[in-house]
Order: structure tokens, then C-alpha cells, then sequence
């Protein structure tokens, strides 16, 4: 089979021009991946060509990169199912770090990340002398996180890190969720009061990006949600995050729909003049957004009105707390 | 030019050499570690299946762990250096344990086992079939915990020898094109393996003989190297490792036929006998027409697809990924393939070399413990065992040490190679092309059944493909991760490594562990119980020099499973 592949290439030597596309076009197997078109590229075509990889079987991490501008390891992505999908095969690095050359970009942010969530067991009494006694299952749940090969394929298409790159990202906290949920480590109020703040686990949008192109089922998101729980659960409530949860939750068990406006207040604890006054910049940044949703005619009512069978809601809401 | 300076200086950043860098560090050493790739893309990733230790408080015994490995290894593993593998083995294992390892529980909450290949008793520890990665991520982790300095994408283009001693390298940094020259009181290579000698092989792109050919161009001898181990089962196409975890579990072999052929050939091990017994049983079954398409099946139907799920799900998603099997619903072709380098580096049970300075430890480096054949799950132990005990010796011989005195002029030999791979640029040979037909030749003439003329003219394609090497030019003459450099100067270190694996070949006279030749299919301990050194003396051709093996309480006996 004849394929064209469209790669974007990088060349921080060339005086000008040196951000490109370039095509190339081979004959490729059914068996094929991305990664072994690009190989095959860089041998024999183009030596210049900048890539990362080794071990071709998913497991190394080297070869995060965009394809078609999803991220994924170029070694276990076919081109034939890229094919039949797409059309087409355009390929690009990695998003959200900078490019180095072609397809190589440097992790280091990703790294520095990973190193400020203080990556390693920690524990407050002297070791065993012979192993942690730990369940059987606490040990397997533990499998799915420490599967994380940081590829950076989350990273490089979360949404968070496109507006705001102080967000310690997906894998970086996926990595967190291993240690709060190892029986064996001791950390959990110091880890929780870091995840806590600002880049911590609110910043997370719940866009599902990291979900949808983790290639290993690391899930970083639902990791992400269950450390938020563990947070409340702990009795630290006193953030927007907090805040927007609960709220959310009452005004749904109270209304049936949800109420904007309700939300805002509770999110931001207008009746709370402490609270109030530290959101006071966020509380006028929600000014522009209200007024063209005024202009619009999409501003929320101001008397929410109960959906009919609220009753139903309720008795959901009280199975679920049950 | 940045001149660097360490007290040890560690090449490699999988499993040893991170072993090794911890421990140095803990014995006091200003210790970096300098690797090719990021840390934890190194090829200990790969390991599935698990690592061995007689735990003696469970009532296992090192001494039966001893027995099976010098049993495994055919007779050719120095006893002494496995009876300290083993004695440390459990220790080891809880350190690791210990750095937050998620070790499979049994339903006490202690570590669990499964079972091996070459070994009666359940010992080998493991995590799912990814235990590789959990450790090298383990150890990474102590590594950020710890913060040694890393130089990451650093390739160590040379070792510097003054006075008889090794005392430091010089490395390309591969973001900037910069040489450097980097001074140490000592260095430990941890390079890791062979694989890519070969075409095809399990190992990742980046095992490329590295230390093995550092260590070779100054003339530290090579041990063993025709011990090369074919993995009995790797997937067909494009060859990955499916674990012998799978096996341990319960998995069978089949043929055509339907039948598990190794009733035949080990009926008490059955598909568990050593790796070197099962991949020959596997390709007589498939030369003699009992193979399907150059393969035979493994088959985990009867293990069910919840065991499958959680305890082999890596190797499920490979199958699937890459073969388009289910594991649980049909059995999966698989062949013997190239994975592990039993030869090595010779170093005492320190790691070091026969030059002061010089340390190497891991799949690089040879102790010896693995002999003629490695028993699964014994190589992660080697990494941290050997990688620990050359971490502290050489922290130990570098108080030693006052001072280092190289001339930074030193450098200038590989600036030199540097522009003349560059000069040659006209050359339309590449490294891909010499890489490929080495690697085949090497996979043709050296896998699971060899003889004379198949060796000979394996060797005979290496020392063409070195003199084509001698004209290889770089086409890519540009600075910043210059990949075409870097494989120009991994080729050249592979096909010294080839070499020397043919030499030894076809020095040893016998069959012995992976060396089986179909000429000579006889175990010979009268004359060649004794290792085989191939050394570099700056002659055309190596030389070839012989070692007795050390032997404490096991004397050989004929060896079936």
C-alpha cells in the first residue's frame, strides 16, 4: 500500500523557513505503524529526521506524538486504521512543550512537574525489616497508575496546559493519586494540602482529553476526581473547587436543573465577605462574560424556578448519600 | 570546551546503572549518571515476567536458587559470583519493596510469587507482567528523591585511559552537538545488552552494545559472548516479548498438531525447562514441519480471561495491539527470538573490570551468573545486586583517589572522528544499512542452532560490513539531536560487539547452554568447561584467551529438565 505521510518538521539550525511541512510518500505493510513509517523515513529517505524511540512495543514512552493532531505512541498506532479513519496521515510533535527539532521536544516541564509532586513512597516510622504488609487488591489497584509509562501524551493534549501552563498536568498528578492511594505511604495530609492550591487537581476542566489519548488506560482524570474527593472527604472544603462541588450538588438536589447564577455565588462565597474579598478579581472577571450573555439573551434567570418531580431528585440524592 | 568532574561517573540508566548511582551516592560519592536516553525509556523497561530471590524467612533456600542457576546456565556461571546473587537476592528484593515497588501480595498481604522457568519452587517476585517498568520507575523515583546529576541524552563516545587507569569519557551532548569531556575516578558501565546486533530481536532501538564496545576499543576483554539467549517466545511479526510469566502461569506450547511438545523434550519441566531447552524444542518442532508459518502457539485459553486481564494484561494489549489476537479466545503464534546477552564485560563480583576505574554491571557486564543460558527473572536481580555492589566499590575506590590527570587535549581524537564521519559524507552507505545486514547475518549464523559454516560466514559478512563501516559517512551534518551521528557511532560499537560474538562462536567446540551446534551437539567439560575472552590488542583480529570456571559444591551433571 502507497501512503503519503504529512510530517511537520523543525529545523532550529536553518536561518529561514525553518518551521515546515514536508510529505513524504512510501509503500508500507498492512503491519505498519506510524512509527515504523517514520523509521523507515529516517533511514533510508532522510537522515535528518528527529525522532524518539526505542523499544516499538508501548512501553518505553519515547514516542508520544500527534497523529492526525490527536496525541499516542507512534509505535502502537497503525497506519491502516489511521487510514480507513482519516483519509490521511499528518504528523506532528508532541503540543503543549517546546519543540526541539521535528518531532522531538523537550519534557523537561513535564519532568519538573513530575518532580514537584514529590514522586517517591514516603513514610513517617522507621521500614519493616521485611516487606509492608499491604492487601492483595491495594496492591492491584495500584497497577493501573503505576502503568503510566510518561509518555506525555496527556500532556501534550490537555486543554488546561493550552491556557495555562502552571497546571502540573494529568500525569503528574495521575503519579500523585499512586502514592495518596498506596497503603504504604504517609503523606496524604502534605500531599492533599499541595493538590489543594492553585495548579493542583481544581484546575482540571474534566475535558476527558487525557482519558481519551492516555495509551496505556491510566485514566488521569478519574484519578484526578477520586484525589478531589479524598480532599473533601478530609474536611477541606475552603476552595472554589470545593465550593462548586457541593453547590452544585445542592442546587441539583434542591432545583432538579442547574442554577448559573446560584453557582457563581456559591462557587465564589459571595455571603462569605472573607471568601468574597479573595475572589473579588474572579467574581469582576465574570463581569464581561455576563454582560455578552446578557446581550445575548442567554443570562440565567434570576428565580430559578423547581423542575417538576424534584421529590424524585431528592430521593436519589438520599440513596446515594446512604 | 565545559570540562565536567565527578568522583564516579555511570554510563547507562536503567535498572544497574541506577542501582549503581544510589548506592554510590549513599557511600558518600559525588556520583552522575550519564545516559543516551531519558531515564526511565531505558530497555529494563521491557523485563515482564518478574525477579527471583529465595526468600529464607518463607523457608525457601538460596541454596536451591544457587543450584538452579548454575544448573541453568549449563556449567559455565562462576559459582562463587552466584552464591552471592542468590544470598543477596532477598534483600534485594525488599529494598525494592521497600522504594514503593507494588510487588504482587498473596492473600496475607505478604509478596506473592510465580513460578519460572529452570526452578521447581515459586520464587519470582513480580508486578503484573510489567515488573521491569514498575522497578525502573522505582528507582526512578528514588532518583528524583535523591537528585544525583543527571546528564540526560549525553552519549558517551569514548572511555579516557591514563596511567593504565580509566579515568573518565567523552560524551556528545545531543541537544547542543557539544563534546565534552568528563573526568571521574571512576566510571561503571551500564549500557545494557546486545539485542540490536541481531535482526530481528526483542530488545528496544537503543541496545546497542555501547559499554560492550567502549570497553572492547581499550582492550578489557569480552566473556562468553557466544552466549547469546533466544527467548522462547516472542510474538511473530514483528518479534516483542511475550513474557515466560505467561508459562509460569500455566500456558502451553503447542504445535500443528495440537499437541505440547515438550512432553518430549522435558517432561518433568514440561514448558518450563530452561530457555535454551525450549527454544530448541520449539525450532526442531518447526524445521521438522510441526510449525505453523516458522512458529508454534502458546496458548492461555484454559487460564481465563480474568487471570489473563490481571496478571498478563501488557502482553494482552501487545497481542492484540500488534497481532490482532485475544489472548483468551485463540492461541498466539510466537518463535524463538534474540533477547539476552549472557557474555559480557568480565568483571569480578565488584564489577570491576581488568582495568582500575572500570567497573560494568548488568546485562552488559558478564560476573559471571548467567554462564551459558539465564534462568527468567535472574536478570533484574543481577542489575540490582551487581549494580549496588559496583556502586559502593567504586564510591570506595574513589577515596582512593587524589586527583585526575587528563590532558583536556584528549578530546580531540573524537572531534576528529566527528569531522570525518561528516567528511565522508558522499558515501551512500548508512547505519540503518549495515545495521540491517549485520543483523540478519547475525540471526542467520548465531541463533537457536549453529555450526561451523554458518558461524564462518556470519564472520566473514561482519568483517565486510567492517570495512564498509571504515567509509560510513553522516549525511546529517547539523548539531541539534543529530540521530544520524549517533547511530554512525552506536554502529560502530556493534558491529566490534558482532565481531567479538562470532569470534567466540567459533572458538568454543562444544554445545553448551544457548551454544548449541548442530556439528559438534555434544556438552564438553573435559576441554571446555572454562570461559572464553575475546580481547582487543590493536591487532586486524582479536585475540582469543581462555579462563577456568570457578566451581565451589556443584560439579556438572547431565543436565535435563
Amino acid at each position: 500500500m502507497k501512503v503519503k505521510l504529512d510530517v511537520g518538521r523543525y529545523n532550529p539550525e536553518a536561518d529561514e523557513n525553518n518551521h515546515f511541512r514536508e510529505e513524504f510518500e512510501l509503500e508500507v505493510e498492512d503491519h505498519f505503524t506510524v512509527l515504523d513509517a517514520l523509521m523507515q523515513i529516517r533511514d533510508y529517505e532522510d537522515p535528518s529526521l528527529a525522532m524518539r524511540c526505542s523499544c516499538r512495543a508501548s512501553i518505553c514512552g519515547s514516542c508520544a506524538m500527534k497523529v492526525n493532531g490527536t496525541s499516542g505512541l507512534a509505535c502502537n498506532t497503525k497506519i491502516i486504521d489511521v487510514i480507513r479513519k482519516d483519509g490521511s496521515v499528518k504528523v506532528d510533535p508532541a503540543g503543549n512543550l517546546p519543540v526541539v527539532k521535528d518531532l522531538v521536544v523537550d519534557m523537561q516541564p513535564f519532568w519538573n512537574k513530575m518532580r514537584e509532586i514529590k514522586p517517591y513512597i514516603q513514610v513517617k516510622g522507621p521500614e519493616p525489616e521485611a516487606e509492608y504488609i499491604a492487601p492483595q487488591q491495594s496492591m492491584l489497584d495500584l497497577v493501573g497508575a503505576v502503568g503510566c509509562i510518561m509518555c506525555g501524551a496527556c500532556y501534550s493534549d490537555c486543554t488546561v496546559l493550552e491556557v495555562d501552563n502552571n497546571f502540573l498536568g494529568p500525569a503528574a498528578l495521575a503519579k500523585a493519586s499512586r502514592f495518596i492511594d498506596d497503603p504504604r505511604d504517609e503523606m496524604d495530609a502534605e500531599r492533599f494540602a499541595q493538590l489543594n492550591q492553585y495548579t493542583g487537581v481544581w484546575d482540571c476542566t474534566r475535558c476527558m482529553a487525557c482519558v481519551e489519548v492516555c495509551p496505556k488506560g491510566v485514566f488521569p482524570m478519574d484519578r484526578i476526581m477520586s484525589i478531589r474527593d479524598k480532599i473533601m472527604n478530609a474536611g477541606m472544603k475552603n476552595t472554589n473547587g470545593a465550593r462548586h462541588a457541593e453547590g452544585f450538588a445542592s442546587i441539583i438536589k434542591n432545583y432538579g436543573t442547574l442554577d448559573e447564577t446560584q453557582l457563581v455565588i456559591k462557587t465564589f462565597g459571595v455571603f462569605n465577605p472573607i471568601v468574597a474579598l479573595s475572589n473579588i478579581k474572579s467574581l469582576f472577571g465574570l463581569l464581561p462574560v455576563a454582560f455578552r450573555a446578557f446581550r445575548k439573551k442567554k443570562l440565567p434567570p434570576i428565580f430559578h424556578h423547581k423542575i417538576v418531580g424534584v421529590a424524585f431528585i431528592k430521593k436519589i440524592f438520599k440513596k446515594l448519600e446512604a | 570546551m565545559a570540562v565536567y568532574q565527578h568522583d564516579v561517573i555511570v554510563v547507562g540508566a536503567g535498572l544497574a546503572g541506577m542501582r549503581a548511582t544510589l548506592a554510590a551516592q549513599e557511600a558518600g560519592a559525588d556520583v552522575a549518571m550519564i545516559t543516551k536516553v531519558h531515564p526511565v525509556r531505558s530497555h529494563s523497561n521491557a523485563a515482564q515476567g518478574g525477579i527471583n530471590a529465595a526468600l529464607e524467612s518463607r523457608g525457601d533456600s538460596w541454596d536451591d536458587h544457587a543450584y538452579n542457576t548454575v544448573k541453568g546456565s549449563d556449567y559455565l556461571g562462576d559459582q562463587d559470583a552466584i552464591e552471592i546473587m542468590c544470598q543477596e537476592a532477598g534483600s534485594a528484593v525488599l529494598e525494592l519493596e521497600h522504594m514503593g515497588v507494588i510487588f504482587n501480595r498473596d492473600e496475607d498481604g505478604r509478596l506473592g510469587t510465580r513460578h519460572f522457568g529452570g526452578q521447581e519452587v515459586a520464587r519470582t517476585f513480580f508486578v503484573a507482567d510489567i515488573t521491569g517498568q514498575a522497578l525502573l520507575h522505582a528507582l526512578y523515583e528514588q532518583v528524583m528523591k535523591y537528585n544525583p546529576r543527571v546528564y540526560e541524552e549525553w552519549f558517551v563516545t569514548s572511555l579516557v585511559v591514563e596511567d593504565g587507569k580509566c579515568c573518565g569519557v567523552v560524551a556528545l551532548e545531543l541537544m547542543t552537538g557539544k563534546l565534552h569531556l568528563m573526568k571521574a575516578k571512576s566510571i561503571i558501565l551500564a549500557t545494557g545488552g546486545t539485542g540490536r546486533c541481531f535482526e530481528p530481536s526483542t530488545n528496544g532501538l537503543v541496545v546497542t552494545a555501547d559499554g560492550q564496545g567502549l570497553a572492547y576499543e581499550i582492550g578489557i576483554p569480552l566473556m562468553d559472548m557466544e552466549m547469546v539467549q533466544y527467548h522462547p517466545t516472542t510474538l511473530k511479526g514483528n518479534g516483542v516479548l511475550m513474557t515466560e510469566g505467561a508459562r509460569g502461569e500455566g500456558a502451553y506450547l503447542l504445535n500443528s498438531e495440537g499437541e505440547r511438545f515438550m512432553k518430549t523434550y522435558a517432561p518433568n519441566m514440561m514448558e518450563l525447562a530452561s530457555r535454551d531447552v525450549v527454544s530448541r524444542s520449539e525450532q526442531t518442532e518447526i524445521n521438522e514441519g510441526r510449525g505453523i508459518d516458522g512458529c508454534v502457539l502458546l496458548d492461555l485459553r484454559h487460564l481465563g480471561r480474568e487471570l489473563i486481564e490481571t496478571k498478563l494484561a501488557y502482553i494482552n494489549e501487545v497481542a492484540l495491539d500488534f497481532a490482532n489476537i485475544n489472548l483468551a479466545e485463540e492461541p498466539c503464534p510466537i518463535r524463538p527470538g534474540n533477547h539476552y546477552e549472557m557474555g559480557g564485560i568480565k568483571t569480578d563480583v565488584h564489577g570491576l573490570t581488568s582495568m582500575p576505574g572500570l567497573y560494568a554491571a548488568g546485562e552488559c557486564a558478564n560476573v559471571s551468573v548467567h554462564g551459558g543460558n539465564r534462568l527468567g527473572a535472574n536478570s533484574l536481580l543481577d542489575t540490582v545486586v551487581f549494580g549496588k555492589r559496583a556502586g559502593i566499590h567504586a564510591a570506595g575506590y574513589s577515596k582512593q583517589i587524589e586527583q585526575i590527570n587528563v590532558p583536556d587535549s584528549i578530546i580531540s581524537k573524537d572531534e576528529e572522528r566527528i569531522k570525518s564521519f561528516f567528511d565522508k559524507k558522499s558515501n551512500t552507505d548508512t547505519p540503518a544499512t549495515i545495521r540491517l545486514a549485520m543483523g540478519q547475518a547475525m540471526n542467520e549464523g548465531l541463533a537457536v542452532f549453529r555450526d561451523e559454516a554458518g558461524m564462518q560466514a556470519a564472520y566473514k559478512t561482519i568483517l565486510e560490513l567492517k570495512d564498509r563501516y571504515k567509509r560510513l559517512g553522516v549525511h546529517d551534518t547539523g548539531k541539534i539531536f543529530n540521530t544520524n551521528l549517533l547511530f554512525a557511532f552506536e554502529l560502530g560499537f556493534m558491529l566490534d560487539t558482532a565481531e567479538t560474538i562470532c569470534v567466540g562462536a567459533l572458538a568454543r567446540k562444544e554445545s553448551r547452554g544457548a551454544h548449541y551446534r548442530t556439528d559438534m551437539p555434544d556438552r564438553d567439560d573435559e576441554n571446555w568447561m572454562k570461559h572464553i575472552l575475546v580481547t582487543n590488542t590493536g591487532k586486524d583480529l582479536p585475540v582469543v584467551s581462555f579462563l577456568p570456571v570457578n566451581v565451589t559444591r556443584w560439579e556438572p551433571q547431565v543436565r535435563s529438565y
